[in-house]
């Protein structure tokens, strides 16, 4: 069966963008895209935008249209796909399914989150619908609250560090000094990480993805037709997708993810991969302890060794399986519903070898995952060259 | 905001007032909240109310520094997750106890006390928040 390829690629720089409004944030991220794959507008037959909440943060909703109507791209369908900070790669997956369908030929895949419209506090709010809002947030259970009880059993289970917890941090702020689109190109050192104000013991504020304003975008289109509009196209060799109970204490287990093991299991099997044969990762670390949960999850550390590996060095560029080679959550950003695009846009740049000096060198298959809520829904794609 | 329904509290008193959940009959296991279907048994389960003791022990927790509005009066409190003795779990704040003395595997019963106010003249939630047990109520410390 034919594949679905990647042509296009585009962002917004991400950040605390005061002066632009969602649909500019939005325009620029698909504009840039669709320059990058060379088709024209009227090649586009439909639209799909995963966005989270915008209608908490911003007051818009039917963001499908919206998307289709700011391009100028007139009477195409238009979709919106929710599945909280897994909106993103849920658009990618939908656009898979579409095209792989025989129904869409080209598509624009958007994702987008407009967050610092709202003070912080409502902003921690309209995130803790990703949980489970009458069982967890409105018993005072924060998003970080939650990642936060991951950590210490995860320090307690396996005896996991508060040195660990900082190591993420680290390695994703030192990755995005190379990213142009990144919202913190700077460093930061372990101590600066260790002594942050904490949110939710044992968790620190630097050990959390900011609040962060972005889009990215993706023209996506058969197989057959890549050639016809790009000369470096990508393909998305599998795209998986599970879920488990929305609260996280309905999980056997927490410090895994079930939904996060098994997509990764069912891609690499759908691209006839072996885990070794993966030469970039973008792994959801929405909290450091989450980057240290998948690690192991998807099996480049044993269970518990999440903070060793990364101790090791191993997920660093220039390792054996390096992580979050664009910042990551924690560094490029996380505006909601775009990231899981935004991981997509980055494993194409490796793939390309457009990375410039996050470049991995020769870089042919990366896989993303992508988590909506505590885990409740895992989203894996991979990409090859 | 929709989440600050009055109904949406009303709906749930029985329930969270008194840590009332469900018990399947063919599988023997038991739910808090409530499932509306047995998702081991499905359409065999046999789904009927149970009253849970409101004792456990907490299974993991953390110290919540920054706060939704509504809950910022409250700074620093103890959020858990906490192992009832019938083998669910569910997140409550811990209360009675100092966030340094608290520990995984801590034994704690269910306490009735005010959750949160909806903003300055909304709905007052009450519900359930968890205490160490002691000896003077009869319980193991």
């Amino acid at each position: 069966m034919s594949r679905v390829a990647i042509i296009g690629v585009g962002m917004c720089k991400f950040g605390e963008l005061w002066e632009l409004n969602l649909r500019d944030i939005t325009l620029e991220a698909g504009m840039y895209a669709i320059f990058d794959s060379g088709v024209r507008g009227k090649d586009l037959d439909g639209v799909v935008i995963g966005n989270m909440s915008a209608g908490r943060f911003t007051g818009q909703e039917h963001l499908g249209a919206q998307a289709a109507d700011i391009g100028g791209l007139g009477d195409m369908p238009a979709y919106s796909v929710e599945a909280a900070c897994a909106s993103g790669g849920a658009a990618v997956r939908q656009a898979y399914m579409a095209i792989k369908s025989g129904e869409h030929d080209v598509m624009l895949v958007l994702g987008n989150e407009k967050m610092s419209d709202v003070n912080q506090s409502e902003a921690m709010n309209t995130i803790s619908v990703a949980s489970d809002w009458e069982y967890e947030g409105m018993f005072g259970a924060t998003f970080p609250a939650l990642y936060a009880m991951m950590a210490r059993r995860h320090m307690k289970e396996f005896g996991t560090t508060e040195e660990h917890l900082a190591l993420p941090t680290v390695k994703n702020h030192a990755n995005a000094v190379h990213n142009p689109w990144a919202q913190f190109q700077r460093a930061v050192p372990k101590e600066v990480v260790m002594n942050s104000g904490l949110l939710a013991d044992p968790l620190r504020v630097l050990h959390s993805a900011p609040v962060t304003d972005g889009a990215a975008g993706l023209v996506m289109c058969r197989e057959d037709l890549a050639k016809k509009y790009s000369d470096t196209p990508v393909y998305i060799e599998a795209s998986e997708q599970r879920s488990d109970t929305l609260a996280l204490h309905d999980r056997k287990s927490i410090t895994r993810m079930d939904a996060v093991i098994n997509s990764t299991k069912s891609a690499l099997k759908e691209a006839n991969l072996e885990l070794d044969d993966i030469d970039v990762f973008e792994l959801h670390d929405s909290f450091s302890i989450g980057e240290i949960i998948l690690t192991e999850d998807v099996g480049i550390a044993e269970k518990g060794e999440g903070g060793k590996a990364i101790e090791e060095g191993i997920t660093e560029i220039g390792g054996k399986f390096p992580v979050n080679t664009s910042g990551g959550l924690k560094a490029r950003g996380h505006p909601v519903g775009a990231t899981g695009v935004a991981q997509i846009v980055e494993l194409a740049l490796q793939l390309r070898g457009d990375a410039e000096k996050r470049q991995v060198d020769g870089a042919e298959k990366g896989l993303a995952v992508n988590i909506g809520g505590t885990g409740a829904t895992s989203i894996v794609h991979i990409v090859g060259r | 905001m929709a989440e600050q329904g009055v109904a949406q509290v009303w709906r749930r008193i029985r329930t969270i007032y008194n840590v009332l959940g469900n018990k399947c009959n063919t599988c023997g296991k038991h739910y808090f909240p409530p499932r509306p279907v047995c998702p081991k048994c499905r359409r065999k389960g046999q789904l009927e109310d149970y009253q849970f003791k409101g004792l456990g022990k907490i299974y993991s927790f953390a110290i919540v520094r920054q706060a939704p509005e509504d809950f910022q009066r409250q700074i620093p409190y103890i959020i858990a997750q906490v192992e009832l003795d019938e083998g669910t779990r569910l997140t409550a704040q811990i209360v009675n106890v100092n966030p340094e003395d608290v520990n995984i595997g801590m034994r704690v019963r269910a306490c009735f006390r005010k959750i949160k106010a909806f903003g300055s003249s909304g709905v007052i939630v009450y519900g359930y928040k968890f205490e160490p047990t002691m000896k003077v109520t009869g319980h193991d410390e």
